[in-house]
């Protein structure tokens, strides 16, 4: 089980209030962290609009992130990607009763809090959109609302998780409907972990702080995650998920839930696409349950996808050494 | 098989987190039994305690529907065993649910529980809150509550004990052997709501 503690010495985002006669605390490492708990073994989808929305919540998704564009029209539009309108997110929040998730640029740490004062559930510091700045990321302790980052290997998923990260998905390569990098990325962390894992079960902690030296994060950061074998926050899969099986064969890598971005509502068969990813993911242990899902869906109608050796944009690299 | 079999429903939320406190509970109590995650119709068949977890509850709810365990939970319901639903769990378990924003909405529900539900009573995520409260009916004289999102109960039936409130909204219930919360017991180190539910389960059994 993960732990939910990891508050930072006095974080600013902790709001102490009196409500009637009872002390309440808000924007708590273990209500940001536990928000995310919440989203364990769910789906994530992308959304535009309203009616994607309903469309989502009705399928089974278990949150709605809210773009401007998805990351697939991100790639091919060009120019600088911000956070999307507020007038559509909060159209949206009044329409769905699942959690709302918004994205801000890395770094940015207003828009940041733009999508704070709007009160959507979580905000993910992307890199969808254009970094703000590329050599930090936002000081995530300083929110109530919780945070989740993308990473492509360890050290970049526990530099995230110290600056207050609450969740951490893969990054993948986002736009593309090509699940190979987020495989790529999954498996990275996991051989990272296995390996940490192991020293400390060796007991040499002077290998230990080696690596947090290596990874730029502190000891007691990687102990912690050392001893746990796993991450010390939900790790969700996500970047170019497109079909049931895509969705399935993340969790049998051990990702805790997934995001699906352009598959499904760049897909020519949205609504019959979205139901059968939900069920692939909830019934992953079971192929039988993924066939029937991944019969759902025609294969025809699925993004056409790109290759990622040779593309123009890597937007998996943004932030990635910060 | 001896001692009791209890199942957290694992179709999707923080179903580790609950395993971990029964199991707890159950260690410090001397009850012998097993605890295992369920999904499967057979599965929640042989059980003698059911819990469903926090999560979200249109999921939970769509998908138990999917595969024909909603309707095997309220046959299990309909015999007795008891339950506990926390936040998204008791939702599940009520008669009736709307959305404080979204307003009256369909959504699968085990229609068994005598409540009517407001889904996201205290606001969204950023009025999530930690704090502690007091179930004096069974025993509980402090817990420390981590609301999140919580759903608040806005009506009761005659058969509907309420256990605790804040500020005024009910956020625990008991009828029978069925116990809703609004907040997550599993997530804080404090099992004995975990422990009330096992001493349920062992005495029915």
């Amino acid at each position: 089980m993960i732990p939910l503690s990891g508050d930072f010495g006095n974080a600013k985002g902790i709001v102490r209030e009196k409500i009637g006669s009872f002390e309440t605390r808000r924007g708590t490492s273990t209500l940001k962290r536990g928000f995310a708990h919440m989203l364990k073994n769910g789906v994530v989808m992308d959304v535009t609009t309203v009616e994607q929305a309903q469309i989502a919540e009705d399928a089974g998704a278990v949150a709605v992130m809210v773009l401007d564009k998805l990351p697939a029209d991100v790639r091919k539009a060009g120019g600088v990607a911000r956070t999307a309108s507020i007038r559509v997110i909060e159209e949206i929040m009044d329409s769905v009763t699942i959690p709302v998730m918004a994205k801000c640029r890395i770094g940015h740490v207003y828009e940041a809090r733009v999508l704070g004062e709007t009160d959507i559930d979580m905000i993910d510091e992307s890199e969808v959109l254009t970094p703000a700045d590329e050599f930090h990321h936002i000081w995530k302790w300083d929110f109530t609302t919780p945070f989740v980052n993308g990473a492509r290997n360890l050290g970049e998923a526990l530099r995230r998780i110290e600056e207050g990260a609450a969740m951490i998905r893969t990054k993948g390569e986002p736009g593309t409907g090509n699940v190979a990098e987020a495989v790529i990325h999954i498996k990275n962390v996991n051989t990272e972990l296995r390996r940490i894992k192991s020293i400390y079960d060796a007991g040499d902690e002077q290998d230990l702080i080696s690596i947090a030296r290596e990874l730029k994060v502190s000891y007691s950061l990687v102990e912690e995650t050392a001893s746990l074998g796993r991450l010390p926050v939900v790790n969700f899969a996500a970047g170019g998920i497109s079909t049931p099986a895509d969705a399935a064969y993340l969790m049998t890598l051990g990702c805790d839930g997934v995001f699906v971005g352009s598959g499904i509502f760049k897909s020519e068969d949205a609504k019959e696409r979205a139901q059968a990813v939900v069920l692939a993911t909830t019934f992953w242990e079971d192929s039988d349950k993924v066939k029937e899902a991944q019969k759902m869906v025609d294969e025809r109608q699925s993004m056409l996808g790109l290759d990622t050796k040779n593309l123009e944009l890597r937007m998996q690299e943004r932030g990635s050494t910060a | 098989m001896t001692g009791v079999n209890i199942g957290i429903l694992a179709v999707q939320g923080d179903v580790a987190e609950n395993l971990s406190a029964t199991r707890m509970a159950m260690d410090e109590l001397g009850v012998e039994g097993i605890v295992t995650e369920v999904k499967s119709p057979e599965q929640i068949s042989d059980l003698d305690g059911l819990i469903i977890p926090g999560g979200e509850s249109t999921v939970i709810g769509t998908l138990s529907l999917v595969n024909g365990a909603l309707k095997k939970i309220k046959e299990k319901i309909a015999s007795g065993i008891p339950v506990l639903g926390t936040c998204a769990g008791m939702i599940l378990l009520s008669k009736k649910a709307k959305d404080r924003v979204v307003g009256e909405m369909e959504q699968p529900l085990l229609d068994y529980l005598d409540i009517k539900i407001e889904r996201n009573a205290f606001g969204r995520q950023k009025d999530s809150f930690e704090a502690d409260i007091a179930l004096e009916k069974i025993g509980v004289s402090k817990f420390h509550g981590v609301f999140i999102r919580a759903p608040s109960v806005i009506d009761i039936g005659k058969d509907v004990e309420i256990l605790s409130k804040f500020n005024e909204k009910i956020v625990a219930v008991k009828q029978g052997n069925i116990i809703g919360t609004s907040f997550h017991p599993e997530l804080t180190a404090d099992i004995s709501i975990h422990k009330y539910f096992v001493n349920l389960v062992q005495k029915k059994n």
